[in-house]
């Protein structure tokens, strides 16, 4: 049987790797380059510009701002939310805290046409908040809420949280205290990546949006969604590169973040404080 | 060393019993005396109640109804941990991980408010008095196993707690760490004259820091004396089983001796109708041929240890007896042993 | 300790657990009651819309499985110099939008798209294929990658070597080793992964939309009724249904690989 050796594999491998990162990185190349052309049908060759792009942005500066104001109020309120319940979470691990767990990843598990319909049906009569943008707000932090309490939680869970808590208690400390000096302090990390990935679902976020959103209201994928349907291909993938602007450098960070750091453990003690008994004289 | 512990405390704890949320009992009715000033040692297998007695007295738990835990007769039952300042040092630890050992070893002096200037001062006495001073500014994944035991000792005094409480602080580090830091421990427990209560399940570390102990099984008291007592005077099976090693001879006893398989035992006590005797494996000794032997027996098996060799001695008993000999015993398996009791060591239970 | 759940447990009865109930509700309201949510197998050309979802996110999830998991554990178990950026560039389109994902698509299968300009070069026939179900497929594996490509390299991260050391002490060649030791570690990583794959890819909307509205899957459908025929409970029926199904197969995955699974990040 051909059993190939590690080298022949390691390229093998490779070379599939690489395939495929091409098969993800050049329609994006493709689109940015459409994006700067001045006629894509006509390629490269006529020129590249930026007219595309101060199109986009002087039709839809809007759109993206309100994007934005959404995926930040949205990370407000999925921390306010978010934080407790996971520290909830990592505490009391019992089957209340598992079914709440379970609860929580259903908005991710439901199509998001289900849930903006939902929302529709129930809330939709309410004039007024039905065509603001707090709408489609609820539905993103529905979304992106399990997202930040699973970051959290994650951290937490690999901590000794009850015995430092105890820790701190036996000190003095009271609840609000362990909660702000303890707690909050060791998930950092937990929070800071869950923060990213909220920002960043909210603002490609696209399958609820749609449904949720007025003309008065639209964000920047619907922007995109309309510029695609309606107006030249130039200025949807104009519109594209201004979303990747926006959104790789928040995915990077999200990478860096999550690489894990590397702690210099010291174990030799050179001062020798362990010594304490005086080592008797070895008769030589 | 310019450390004044506040005035010793003591403690009792009054028909304190612990039922878990899943009705499990870990801890029958218990009554227990701590004199100011003193180690106590609570000790026993896993699962025997020492740990829940010692988070009773913390304020971690609470005993079910009808327990009563007082400090110097002053009822701290409905008190919670944050309100009895006892200082806890932790198995694990619990040092915080996202402050330096200085600012762990301030936190207790932080929440208490103190003024900034004398929480540096008690921080670095602290420090000196635990002899980690380089390590102030280091975080806690840069310590070895060492250094946080130190580290969570020095935050656990810095507030001048009225008891010391530790459970099980040596159990996760390497045997020779043990062993300096349990000298360490001592030293330090005496010159501080503070209360405190010690859980442990190692019965060397027990009797080597308690002032008392009590053994402990199953949430239930079995004995409690200084290791002295513990050790020569067992009061049960269980306690004689659990310290040390304990042999067993069976037989009756018969014209002031104890006759059993192997010889006759002298048996200077009162007269009993005792047919188990136990001692320890020191009490016995091998003789020479010409003198006169209470037991002879084979040798099954011979270990040299080092400073000593144990034998273990077909007596034509249950078990093989345990014997202690010097270190240059040259007794090998299948040879005949002649050994001698003293009687002074003999236990009827 | 548990009034801290409170605000999270108010926002989530008032906006997703009512709504819920009042989807289903709403779902038996219309004109053929309660039978709306039988339609989806009664009614033809639903229940072929019912099939071509299942059908390309069944062929997504193994698509993206075979792919992440020959990539992931390569680029997890080699470390060399470019690793991190290939990482990178795998993990980039995690959080793109239908859309983009569906320009994506005609950009590499449309009419101008590169893979039709190569095979033209190629073969003389220029391959256009954005516009089909195909199409569609392609979009689903472009952006399912990224995700079981995380999950399976941080699962690969925790597989124990001591396990493929001690089969390899035992003579197991490198193959049997992946076989026997490192496919049976993963298998709980690649049962959630592909469990969210499949969901995201059934309930999947925006890729569709952008393609054109002749795609038949069961969202577009949804869509189609609730905007252009205005049957909101038509559209709340087979949507709840919908729900239903993917988190259906989310619970299965869950007790058959443990509770590790979570939803995709």
């Amino acid at each position: 049987m051909f059993m190939p050796n590690r080298k022949i594999l390691f390229r093998l491998q490779l070379a599939f790797t690489l395939a495929v990162c091409a098969f993800l990185v050049v329609p994006v190349v493709l689109s940015i380059l459409a994006g700067l052309t001045v006629n894509y049908f006509a390629g490269l060759s006529s020129g590249l510009t930026l007219r595309w792009v101060f199109a986009v942005w002087d039709g839809y500066r809007d759109t993206i701002f309100l994007s934005l104001g959404i995926a930040l109020a949205c990370l407000l309120i999925t921390l306010l939310l978010g934080v407790p319940t996971a520290y909830v979470l990592a505490r009391s691990r019992n089957r209340m805290s598992r079914l709440i767990e379970e609860l929580l990843v259903l908005p991710i598990a439901m199509p998001g046409l289900a849930t903006a319909l939902a929302l529709i049906a129930t809330y939709g009569t309410l004039g007024g908040f039905r065509t603001s943008w707090a709408f489609i707000l609820i539905g993103h932090v529905l979304f992106t809420l399990p997202f930040m309490v699973r970051s959290v939680l994650a951290v937490l869970s690999a901590i000794d949280l009850k015995t430092l808590e105890e820790g701190a208690a036996s000190l003095g400390a009271g609840f609000r205290q362990r909660f702000f000096d303890i707690v909050l302090p060791n998930c950092r990390n937990g929070i800071l990546a869950g923060s990213l990935m909220v920002v960043t679902l909210s603002m490609g976020e696209f399958n609820m949006t749609w449904l949720l959103h007025t003309p008065l209201t639209k964000t920047l994928p619907v922007g995109l969604a309309d510029a695609y349907a309606s107006l030249r291909l130039e200025i949807g993938s104009a519109y594209t590169l201004i979303f990747f602007l926006m959104i790789v450098p928040l995915l990077l960070a999200m990478q860096t973040i999550s690489r894990p750091r590397t702690t210099r453990f010291i174990s030799d003690d050179p001062d020798n404080t362990l010594d304490i008994l005086p080592v008797p004289e070895t008769k030589k | 060393m310019n450390f004044i512990p506040p005035k010793p405390l003591s403690i009792r704890l009054q028909s304190c019993a612990k039922t878990f949320a899943d009705g499990v009992r870990v801890l029958e009715p218990l009554d227990l005396h701590i004199n100011a000033g003193e180690t106590l040692v609570l000790l026993g297998p896993s699962g025997c109640g020492k740990t829940t007695t010692l988070r009773l007295i913390a304020g971690l738990e609470q005993p079910d109804v009808g327990g009563k835990v007082l400090f110097d007769d002053e009822d701290v039952t409905p008190q919670s941990i944050e309100a009895r300042n006892v200082g806890m040092v932790f198995q694990s630890y619990a040092l915080f991980p996202n402050m330096t050992v200085a600012e762990n070893i301030g936190y207790g002096l932080r929440i208490r408010r103190l003024p900034t200037a004398e929480q540096r001062s008690r921080i670095s006495e602290m420090l000196s008095m635990m002899r980690i001073e380089k390590l102030a500014d280091r975080h806690i994944d840069q310590l070895s196993g060492g250094q946080r035991q130190r580290v969570a000792l020095a935050r656990a005094l810095a507030v001048r707690p009225r008891a010391l409480l530790l459970d099980e602080p040596l159990t996760a580090l390497d045997a020779q760490l043990r062993e300096s830091l349990r000298v360490e421990i001592n030293l330090l427990l005496r010159r501080l004259g503070i209360t405190t209560i010690y859980v442990t399940h190692d019965q060397t570390e027990a009797m080597a820091l308690g002032d008392r102990i009590i053994v402990m099984s199953h949430g239930r008291v079995e004995q409690t004396g200084t290791p002295r007592e513990i050790y020569h005077q067992p009061a049960s099976a269980f306690v004689a089983n659990f310290i040390g090693t304990m042999n067993q001879m069976h037989g009756e006893m018969k014209n002031g001796g104890f006759a059993c398989a192997a010889g006759l035992l002298r048996w200077p006590g009162k007269a009993t109708a005792a047919n188990e005797l136990l001692f320890r494996p020191e009490d016995v000794s091998v003789v020479a041929e010409h003198e006169a032997a209470d037991l002879v027996g084979t040798v099954a098996a011979a270990f040299f240890i080092g400073d000593r060799t144990r034998l273990f001695v077909d007596v034509g008993d249950k078990q093989p007896l345990v014997v202690e000999s010097m270190a240059r015993c040259t007794l090998q398996p299948g040879q005949q042993v002649r050994l001698q009791v003293d009687p002074r060591g003999l236990l009827a239970l | 300790m548990m009034l801290l759940l409170l605000p999270a447990a108010i926002f989530f009865v008032a906006f997703f657990v009512l709504p819920m109930c009042r989807l289903f509700l709403v779902g038996g309201s219309g004109t053929t009651g309660w039978a709306a949510y039988a339609a989806i197998v009664t009614d033809t050309g639903h229940f072929n819309a019912l099939l071509a979802t299942l059908g390309v996110a069944a062929a997504t999830t193994v698509a993206a499985l075979l792919i992440s998991g020959i990539a992931g554990v390569f680029l997890q178990r080699h470390k060399f110099p470019g690793n991190t950026a290939l990482v990178a560039m795998l993990t980039l389109p995690l959080a793109f939008p239908g859309v983009v994902i569906g320009f994506m698509v005609i950009m590499l299968a449309g009419r101008q798209g590169l893979i039709g300009v190569i095979t033209q070069a190629l073969t003389g026939d220029k391959l256009v294929f954005a516009y089909s179900l195909a199409g569609l497929f392609m979009g689903y594996v472009y952006f399912s990658i990224p995700r079981t490509i995380l999950t399976v390299m941080s699962a690969t991260e925790k597989l124990d070597p001591r396990l493929e050391e001690a089969a390899r002490s035992l003579g197991a060649s490198p193959w049997r080793v992946m076989i026997d030791v490192i496919v049976p570690g993963l298998k709980p990583a690649f049962i959630s992964a592909g469990a969210i794959c499949f969901a995201t890819a059934v309930g999947a909307f925006g890729t569709a939309f952008t393609l054109a509205t002749r795609i038949n899957v069961l969202p577009m459908v949804i869509y189609t009724e609730f905007t252009l025929s205005a049957n909101i409970a038509m559209a709340s029926a087979l949507s709840f249904v919908l729900g239903a199904v993917t988190w259906l197969v989310l619970a299965l995955a869950r007790s058959a690989a443990g509770s590790t699974v979570a939803a995709a990040g």
